[in-house]
C-alpha cells in the first residue's frame, strides 16, 4: 500500500525535487544566498540553482571538508551558504569542520543533508544517513529541520534562511505525500504541528514517518484507539510543550523515525517526557544495525518501519497505561 | 585457480571484457539502478588485473594471506567488480542477477566481508587508497610480499584524502602500492575540467613522489604492459593513469554524461546489447 495511502494523503513529487524548487525560490528572494555542491547537484537538485543563478553556484567537487569550510568563509563574508550533498557525506568526511567552522563559530550556514534514512533504497548503506540525526545531535547549536511533505520543505527552507545561526535540514530522495494544503503549513521553527488529533495515545513522527503515523492512526482508529498525530519538524530546538501536553492528555506516546533509534528523535523525546510527566512510551526506528541494498517499500518491512509495526507501538504503549 | 604470467591471449581477454560487459547491462538493468557507465568505464583494467596475469589469487582460496590485494576505491563500479570476481570464479555468476535486492551479498556498493574477493568497503569516495597504504605496511610487518592495486575515480582524485595517502605512501616507499586512476574526464555532474579541474595530473602524482605510467585504459596488452612496468620501480609507488571513456562499448551512453549512476531502459538497454555485441 502506497504511503499516506490509508490516510488519504494525496501522492506528492519526490522530495529532492520539491527541495530544488524551494532552494531556487529563496535564492530568488534573496540575493545573499549562495550555494555550495558537492559533485551531487544533479541527486539533490541543487543543480536548480545552477541553471538560474550561476555566479551564485559553486561545484567544490568530491571533497567535502574543503566544500564545509569554503562555506563557512563565504558565511563570514555576508553570504548565507546552502551547503549541499548527501548526509553521510558531509557528517562522516567533514564532521571537524562543521564542528569548528559552523557550529562552534555560531556562523550563519545552512546545511542540506539529503537522502537521510534508508529509503534512498537501492545504493544501499554505504550512502544511507541513518546516524545524521544523532550526529548533527552533536553540533549543539545547529537548528535541526526534518519536514515531511513539499508544502513543510518549502517552509523549512524559508525558515533555514530566515534564522540566523546553522541550520541542518534533513531531506530524503523519496517522495512524501501532502500533508498540508500547498497554500497552507504551519511551520515555526521549535513548534511542532498537531496533524491529527486523538486523546488514547500519541505518535509523534518527522519525516517521512508522519505520513506513516496518519497510516496507522487510520489503522488503530477502526480498533477503537484514537491515536493524537504529531509532525515533529523542529528536532532543535524540540518543543518540550506540545510534547508535555501530548503525555498529559493521551497517555502514552509512541515516537516513530527513520534514524538508528540510539542517538534519534525518540530518545530526546524520552529525556523530556521521562523529567516531566512520564507516561509509557514505545520507540519505532533501527535497531543498532545497518542495512542494505533494496527497494525502499522492501526496506522498510524488513527493517520494521511501516504502519503497522508503529499501530503495534501504539498498542502496546496503550496497553501499559493500565 | 591460481593464474600466472604466462603469455596470455589477448583476443580472449577482449572478448571476456565483452561479457563483463553484458553482465554489467545485465546486473544494472534488473536492478533497474547503478553505475553501468562508471562500470564500463574500467572493464579492461579489470580484465588485464584478473586474466592478464597480473593478480595473484586463487578464488578457491580467497583470503590465502599471500594474495595480492586489489581495492575497488570508486565503489559505485561495484558491477564491475562482481563481474569480475563472478568471471573469476570467486562466486557464483547466478549471485550478479540479485544486484541490489533486499537480502543478496551483492550491494549498491561493496561491502567487506559479504563476498569472497571483496577486499573493502567503498562507496565513499576517497578512501580506498589510504586502506591500500594499510595493506602494504602490514604486509611488511608479516614479512608476506603481496601487490596491493586500488583502482581510483578521477573525480575521486579530488577527495583530500587520496593525497594524504599519496604523500604517506610516498614517505613509506611503498613500491608495492600501484594506483590506477580511471581518468574518463567525467564526474558526476559534468566534465572534470569544468566541475574541479585536476591537471597538471601527472605533474601532481610526481610532485607527491610518484612514478607515473600513462596508457590507453581499453587497451588490454598496453594495460598489461604498464602493470609489468610498475612491478619493477624500486623505491617509490606507482600510478598508472589509464585514459578511458565512461561509458564505454556503447555509443549513446559515452556520448552523454548524465547516464552517471543511472541505470538504462529496457529499450536502451537492448540498443546497448546489440552494440556490444557486434
Ligand atoms: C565522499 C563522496 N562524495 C560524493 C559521492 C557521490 N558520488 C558517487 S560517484 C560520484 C562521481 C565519481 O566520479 P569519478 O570518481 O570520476 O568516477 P566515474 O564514475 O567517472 O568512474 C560522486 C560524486 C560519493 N560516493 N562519495
Ligand atoms: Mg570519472
Amino acid at each position: 500500500m502506497r504511503l499516506g495511502e490509508r490516510a488519504g494523503l494525496k501522492p506528492a513529487k519526490p522530495m529532492r525535487d520539491v527541495f530544488g524548487e524551494a532552494l531556487l525560490e529563496v535564492c530568488r528572494r534573496n540575493p545573499r544566498v549562495v550555494v555550495l555542491d558537492g559533485d551531487l547537484g544533479n541527486s539533490t537538485k541543487a543543480e536548480t540553482v545552477r541553471h538560474a543563478f550561476p555566479e551564485r553556484f559553486f561545484n567544490l567537487g568530491i571533497a567535502e571538508s574543503n566544500l564545509v569550510c569554503v562555506g563557512a568563509g563565504l558565511a563570514a563574508c555576508g553570504f548565507i551558504p546552502f551547503i549541499t550533498s548527501f548526509s553521510s557525506f558531509l557528517l562522516c568526511n567533514a564532521y571537524d569542520q562543521l564542528r569548528l567552522a559552523i557550529a562552534l563559530s555560531n556562523i550563519n550556514a545552512k546545511v542540506l543533508g539529503s537522502h537521510g534514512g534508508i529509503t534512498l533504497g537501492k545504493d544501499g548503506p554505504t550512502q544511507m544517513g541513518i546516524e545524521d540525526i544523532a550526529l548533527v545531535g552533536g553540533l549543539p547549536t545547529f537548528v535541526i529541520l526534518v519536514p515531511s511533505d513539499p508544502a513543510s520543505m518549502h517552509k523549512a527552507v524559508q525558515a533555514a534562511v530566515d534564522h540566523v545561526g546553522p541550520v541542518w535540514l534533513r531531506s530524503s530522495r523519496v517522495a512524501m505525500p501532502h500533508i498540508y494544503p500547498e497554500d497552507n503549513c504551519p511551520f515555526t521553527i521549535g513548534k511542532a504541528n498537531v496533524v491529527r488529533q486523538g486523546s488514547d495515545v500519541t505518535i509523534v513522527g518527522c519525516g517521512i514517518m508522519v505520513a506513516m503515523a496518519l497510516d496507522a492512526a487510520v489503522i488503530l482508529a477502526e480498533e477503537g484507539i484514537q491515536a493524537r498525530v504529531i509532525d515533529m519538524h523542529t528536532l532543535r530546538p524540540l518543543d518540550k510543550e506540545t510534547i508535555i501536553a501530548a503525555a498529559r492528555e493521551t497517555g502514552a506516546i509512541v515516537t516513530a523515525e527513520e534514524h538508528l533509534l540510539t542517538g534519534g528523535m525518540g530518545s530526546n523525546i524520552a529525556r523530556i517526557v521521562a523529567s516531566t510527566h512520564p507516561v509509557p512510551m514505545r520507540f519505532v526506528g533501527l535497531a543498532d544495525t545497518y542495512t542494505e541494498s533494496g527497494d525502499p517499500e522492501d526496506l522498510l518491512r524488513k527493517y520494521g518501519l511501516t504502519a503497522e509495526h508503529i499501530a503495534t507501538a501504539a498498542r502496546e504503549a496503550v496497553a501499559a497505561k493500565r | 585457480m591460481m593464474v600466472t604470467t604466462q603469455s596470455v591471449n589477448i583476443q580472449v581477454l577482449k572478448e571476456t571484457a565483452r561479457s563483463l560487459r553484458l553482465d554489467i547491462l545485465d546486473m544494472t538493468t534488473k536492478a533497474a539502478s547503478g553505475h553501468p557507465s562508471s562500470s564500463w568505464s574500467c572493464v579492461e583494467i579489470l580484465v588485464a588485473l584478473y586474466f592478464g596475469g597480473i593478480l595473484r589469487y586463487r578464488a578457491d582460496d580467497p583470503w590465502w594471506p599471500e594474495r595480492d590485494r586489489f581495492i575497488m576505491s570508486k565503489g559505485h563500479a561495484a558491477p564491475a567488480l562482481y563481474a569480475v570476481l563472478a568471471a573469476a570464479g570467486y562466486f557464483s555468476r547466478d549471485l550478479l542477477w540479485t544486484l541490489r535486492q533486499v537480502d543478496s551479498p551483492v550491494q549498491g556498493h561493496p561491502i567487506q566481508g559479504l563476498l569472497p574477493g571483496v577486499e573493502a568497503t567503498t562507496g565513499s569516495l576517497g578512501q580506498g587508497l589510504s586502506l591500500g597504504l594499510g595493506h602494504v605496511l602490514g604486509g611488511r610487518l608479516n614479512r608476506l610480499n603481496y601487490r596491493v592495486y586500488v583502482l581510483l575515480g578521477d573525480g575521486e582524485c579530488q577527495a583530500g584524502q587520496v593525497w594524504e595517502a599519496a604523500m604517506a605512501a610516498a614517505h613509506f616507499k611503498a613500491d608495492n602500492l600501484h594506483a590506477i586512476v580511471d581518468y574518463n574526464k567525467y564526474q558526476e555532474t559534468g566534465p572534470i575540467s569544468r566541475e574541479m579541474a585536476l591537471e597538471p595530473f601527472i605533474e601532481k602524482w610526481q610532485g607527491f613522489g610518484w612514478h607515473v605510467e600513462e596508457v590507453d585504459g581499453h587497451d588490454i596488452a598496453a594495460l598489461i604492459q604498464a602493470l609489468r612496468a610498475v612491478q619493477q620501480v624500486r623505491g617509490q609507488p606507482s600510478v598508472i593513469i589509464a585514459h578511458t571513456v565512461k561509458g564505454k562499448g556503447v555509443s549513446f551512453v559515452e556520448a552523454d554524461y548524465t547516464f552517471h549512476g543511472r541505470a538504462l531502459t529496457p529499450e536502451q538497454a537492448a540498443r546497448a546489447r546489440e552494440e556490444l555485441l557486434r
